[in-house]
C-alpha cells in the first residue's frame, strides 16, 4: 500500500488488493464470470442438445440410412457387387449360395421380413416374396441341398427374375438418396434416378398443396388481420384493451377446442348448415359441403392462425404516428393516397413479420387438417404422420421431415433478417 | 370520450335511408326463414321507415319511441315465434329504436372529427362494421361451443328446445359423462401428471439458463440462444418425428435397466414436453431480466449474503412474475400438446388432447364439447393471471399499465 492510496508495483503496474497485476486480476475475474454463466446455462443446453437437437440429427441420419440390406445380407451384397444387372442374365450360383446362407441367419434372427418390408418400399411384391420364401428356405441345408439356384427358383419363380436381384443390388448401398427421391415422386432404379410411376405420384401434389394452401391462409390472415390491427392500434387504450381480449381469448384457447368448434360448426348437421337451412337459404337436401375439403382446412386454420397475424401487425402499427396521416391529408392527399403512400408503407414490417410467422406455422400443421381437411385438404405433415404410425416407412417420413425442416429454416432465416428472432414476443 | 363535433338534426330522407337498409337487411333473414325473402325485405324496411316517420313527426318523445319499438317488436316476435321470437324481436326493436334517434339527432357525428366529409363518415362506420364482423368470426367458434355443451341431446346443433330456452333442452349430462367416464378421467389425470412435471423441469432449468444468459460476458450467446429457442421454431410434426425415433431407443434402454413400462412411458413424454416448454421460459425470463437492476445482487453480496441466498431472497422475488408467466406458457404448451405425445407416448399415457383428438377423428361424442368448455374456462383463468402479472411487473418498473 502506498501513501497515495494507489496500488502501484515496482515496475509501475497497477496492482489489485492482493498484489497481482490488475490486468491479470481482471482477466481472472472475467474468466470466472464466464465460467459461472456457462455453468448456469450448461444443464439446460445439454438437455436441449441431448433430447432435441440429437433426435433431429438422428432423423436426418435416418433419411439417408440404408444399412438394413447390407447388415442382413452381408455375403450376398459382397458377391452381388460383381454382377452386371444390365446384361439380363441371372447371377450365378455363388450369389444364390451366399444369399441362402445369409437368409438362414436372417430367418433365425427374424430379420428377413423386416428386409422384405424395406425393399417393398421400392419394388412392391418383394415383402410377400421374402415372407413366403422364408418358411421354405428355412428347411434348406447349406451343405447338402445345392445347387441353390434351382432350389430357390423352385421355391418361388421370382428368384429367377432379374428384377428381384437388381432391386437387392440397387438398394445394398449403405447410404441412399432413395428416400429423398421417393419424397419428390422419383425412385432409384439400377439405371439411376427416374420418375415414379403415374399412379404413385402423390408427394409433389401434397407439397404443392401445402405451399399453396399455406399461402391462401396467410393471405386471408393479412386481409382479416389488417383492419383489426388497425382499429386496435387507433382506438383509445381502454376500448382497445377490451377488444384485445377478443383476439387473445382464441389465442389462448386450446387448439383442440378450436378445431372441435370448427368441426361442430362446419359439419353437415352442424351449426352453419342448420342455420342456413332454418333461414331457408339452403334446401335441406342440398346442404353445403364445407368440411373434409380444402374450404374446411382454410377456414379453420385462418381462424386459428389469425391472432399470430394480428399481434405482430398491432405492435408495428402502434408505433406509427397518426399525425402522419393528418399531415398527408392537410397537404392535399385523398384518403386513399394518404393511406397507400404514407400509412401502408410503414405497416409493411408488421405484415412481413406476421405473414412469415403464419406461413411457417401453417406448413407444419397436422391436427387441424387431419380433422377438418378430409382427403383433399391434408398437408404434407399428415403424410409424415401416416408413414410414422401406419405404413412404417420411417425413412421416407424422415426424408419428408428433413425437406420440410429445410424450408422452415430458410423462412426463419428470412424472418431473422427482417424482424430479428430476438424480437419474438408472447401475448 | 368527449364529443368532437357539435351535432344537429338530420333530414328525414337520410334517417329513412339508413333505418330502411337496416330493416330490410334483418327482414331478409326473417323473410327467407318464412319462405319469402323479398317480402321480408319490404316489410322490414317499411316497418322501420314508418316508425321513424311516426316518431319524428307525430310522437316527438324519444323515451316513449324507443320503449314502444323495443316492447312492440318483442311482443310481435313472441306472437309469431314464441320465446326465440321474443328475444330476436326485442333485440331488433332495441337496435332499431336506438338507430332512428341516433340518425335523426345526428349523434353519429359527435365522435368523429368535424372536418370529415359525408363519404368519410360513411367509411368510418362501414370500417367499424367490417371490423365487428371479423371480431365475430374470431369469437363465434368459442361462443358456439359453450351453450352446445349443455345440450340435453347428443346433437351438435341447437335443438328447438334450446332455442325456446326450455330448461328441458339443457342438461349437465355431458359434464357428468366427462367426470364419470373412465377413459376421460384417465386422460385428464395423465394430463395433470405430465404437464406440471414437464413445467417444473423447464422452469427450473430455463430460469437458471436465462440468468446465465443475462450475464454480461457469455461466449457464443447468439448460438446458445438459437439452440435453446429451436424447439419453438421447428414445426411440431418434425420434432415429433425426431423424438419418435429417439425415444423409442431411450425407452428400450430404460426398460432394459429394469424399469416398468408405464413409468418409462411417462418419463419419455415428460422429457419431450419439457423440451417444448423451454423456449417460452427462456424468452419470458430473459425479457424480465432485462429490467432487473444488477446492483441489487451486488448490494446483497456486500451485506454478506452468499449467492444462493441472494438468488432466493433478492433476485427471485423480483423476477417471479416473469418466471410464473413463462411457467404458464410451458404448462399450456404441454397441456395442449397432442402431436408429440401421439408419437412418443403409448396408450397408458393418453392425455386429454389425445383423447379429444381420437374422439374427433373417430366417433365424435358431445362430451368433447363439455371438455372444450372446461378448457376454455381454464384458459380464461390463465389469461387473467398473466394479465395481472403483467400489470404487476409494469407497476414495479414504474410504468402505468397500458
Amino acid at each position: 500500500m502506498s501513501e497515495t492510496g494507489q496500488n502501484t508495483g515496482q515496475n509501475g503496474l497497477v496492482l489489485a488488493a492482493d498484489g497481482t497485476p490488475l490486468k491479470k486480476s481482471l482477466a481472472r475475474s472475467l474468466r470466472v464470470e464466464k465460467l459461472r454463466a456457462l455453468a448456469l446455462i450448461a444443464p439446460l443446453l445439454l438437455f436441449v442438445l441431448f433430447s432435441f437437437i440429437w433426435p433431429i440429427g438422428e432423423m436426418l441420419f435416418r433419411s439417408v440410412d440404408n444399412r438394413d440390406v447390407g447388415e442382413v445380407l452381408p455375403k450376398t451384397v459382397a458377391v452381388l457387387k460383381d454382377w452386371d444387372g444390365t446384361s439380363g442374365e441371372l447371377p450365378d450360383e455363388t450369389v444364390y449360395k451366399a444369399f441362402t446362407a445369409d437368409m438362414l441367419v436372417a430367418i433365425d434372427a427374424k430379420q428377413h421380413t423386416k428386409l422384405g418390408r424395406r425393399l417393398n418400399y421400392e419394388t412392391s411384391g418383394i415383402s410377400s416374396l421374402f415372407r413366403k420364401s422364408g418358411r421354405k428356405i428355412k428347411k434348406l441345408d447349406l451343405e447338402t441341398d445345392g445347387p441353390f439356384k434351382e432350389a430357390l427358383i423352385k421355391i418361388d419363380k421370382k428368384w429367377g427374375d432379374v428384377e428381384t436381384w437388381k432391386a437387392i443390388q440397387t438398394h445394398s448401398v449403405k447410404y441412399t438418396d432413395g428416400y429423398y427421391l421417393a419424397a419428390i415422386d422419383m425412385q432409384r432404379t439400377p439405371e439411376g434416378a427416374a420418375a415414379q410411376s403415374e399412379d404413385k405420384r402423390i408427394m409433389m401434389t401434397l407439397f404443392k398443396r401445402t405451399l399453396w394452401m399455406s399461402m391462401i391462409i396467410t393471405g386471408m390472415c393479412v386481409l382479416l388481420g389488417y383492419p383489426v390491427a388497425w382499429i386496435l392500434a387507433n382506438l383509445p387504450a381502454r376500448s382497445a384493451n377490451l377488444l384485445m381480449i377478443l383476439v387473445l381469448l382464441p389465442f389462448w384457447t386450446s387448439l383442440l377446442v378450436r378445431t372441435s368448434a370448427w368441426k361442430v360448426m362446419l359439419q353437415q348437421q352442424g351449426v352453419i348448415n342448420e342455420v342456413l337451412v332454418w333461414l331457408g337459404m339452403v334446401a335441406d337436401d342440398s346442404r353445403l359441403v364445407i368440411i373434409n375439403n380444402q374450404f374446411g382446412t382454410i377456414t379453420a386454420m385462418t381462424h386459428i392462425l389469425l391472432p399470430f397475424m394480428i399481434l405482430p401487425m398491432y405492435s408495428v402499427m402502434q408505433t406509427i404516428q397518426p399525425t402522419y396521416l393528418r399531415a398527408a391529408k392537410s397537404l392535399g392527399a385523398t384518403n386513399w393516397t394518404a393511406f397507400w403512400r404514407v400509412y401502408f408503407p410503414q405497416s409493411i414490417p408488421g405484415i412481413g413479420a406476421g405473414s412469415i410467422l403464419v406461413f411457417i406455422l401453417s406448413i407444419g400443421y397436422y391436427i387441424t387438417p387431419e380433422i377438418v381437411g378430409g382427403a383433399k385438404g391434408v398437408f404434407i405433415s399428415n403424410r409424415i404422420a401416416y408413414h410414422i404410425s401406419s405404413s412404417g416407412n420411417w425413412g421416407l417420413a424422415a426424408a419428408l421431415g428433413a425437406i420440410l425442416l429445410a424450408v422452415v429454416l430458410v423462412l426463419y432465416w428470412v424472418y431473422d433478417k427482417i424482424v430479428g428472432i430476438d424480437n419474438v414476443k408472447l401475448g | 370520450m368527449a364529443a368532437l363535433t357539435p351535432i344537429s338534426r338530420k333530414p328525414f330522407w337520410l334517417v329513412a335511408l339508413v333505418v330502411g337498409l337496416f330493416g330490410g337487411f334483418i327482414g331478409l333473414f326473417v323473410g327467407t326463414a318464412n319462405g319469402n325473402g323479398p317480402m321480408g325485405v319490404f316489410i322490414g324496411a317499411a316497418l322501420l321507415i314508418g316508425l321513424a316517420w311516426f316518431y319524428i313527426y307525430v310522437l316527438k318523445d324519444e323515451r316513449a319511441g324507443r320503449g314502444i319499438t323495443f316492447a312492440g317488436l318483442g311482443i310481435a316476435g313472441f306472437a309469431a315465434a314464441g320465446m326465440p321470437g321474443l328475444v330476436l324481436g326485442a333485440i331488433f326493436g332495441a337496435i332499431g329504436g336506438w338507430m332512428i334517434y341516433w340518425m335523426y339527432e345526428g349523434r353519429y357525428r359527435a365522435y368523429v372529427p368535424p372536418y370529415l366529409t359525408a363519404g368519410q363518415v360513411l367509411w368510418h362506420f362501414t370500417f367499424r362494421v367490417i371490423c365487428g364482423a371479423i371480431f365475430i368470426f374470431l369469437i363465434t367458434p368459442i361462443l358456439v361451443v359453450l351453450p352446445l355443451s349443455f345440450n340435453a341431446q347428443d346433437f351438435f346443433t341447437f335443438t328447438p328446445e334450446m332455442l325456446r330456452f326450455d330448461p328441458e333442452g339443457y342438461s349437465l349430462k355431458h359434464y357428468r359423462d366427462f367426470f364419470s367416464n373412465n377413459e376421460w378421467q384417465r386422460s385428464f389425470k395423465n394430463s395433470l401428471i405430465i404437464a406440471p412435471i414437464a413445467t417444473i423441469i423447464s422452469v427450473t432449468l430455463g430460469t437458471l439458463a436465462a440468468i446465465g444468459l443475462s450475464q454480461s460476458h457469455v461466449p457464443g450467446r447468439r448460438a446458445i440462444m438459437a439452440i435453446l429457442i429451436s424447439p419453438m421454431i421447428v414445426p411440431l410434426i418434425i420434432s415429433a418425428t425426431g423424438m419418435f425415433f429417439f425415444y423409442s431407443d431411450v425407452g428400450n434402454w430404460l426398460e432394459g435397466l429394469g424399469l416398468g413400462k408405464t413409468f418409462v412411458g411417462y418419463v419419455k413424454v415428460v422429457l419431450a414436453h419439457a423440451v417444448l416448454g423451454i423456449p417460452f421460459v427462456i424468452i419470458t425470463v430473459t425479457a424480465t431480466l432485462v429490467g432487473f437492476d444488477r446492483s441489487l445482487t451486488r448490494a446483497a453480496a456486500n451485506m454478506g449474503a452468499d449467492p444462493v441466498t441472494t438468488f432466493f431472497r433478492v433476485q427471485m422475488p423480483l423476477i417471479l412474475p416473469g418466471v410464473i408467466s413463462g411457467g404458464l406458457f410451458a404448462f399450456i404448451t404441454s397441456f395442449d400438446e397432442v402431436v408429440v405425445v401421439l408419437f412418443v407416448g403409448s396408450a397408458s399415457q393418453k392425455t386429454l388432447p389425445w383423447q379429444m383428438f381420437t374422439g374427433l377423428r373417430e366417433q365424435i361424442s358431445p362430451t368433447i364439447l363439455a371438455v372444450a368448455t372446461i378448457l376454455v374456462f381454464i384458459s380464461v383463468c390463465l389469461l387473467t393471471t398473466l394479465e395481472l402479472l403483467r400489470r404487476r411487473s409494469e407497476r414495479l418498473r414504474g410504468m402505468s399499465p397500458g
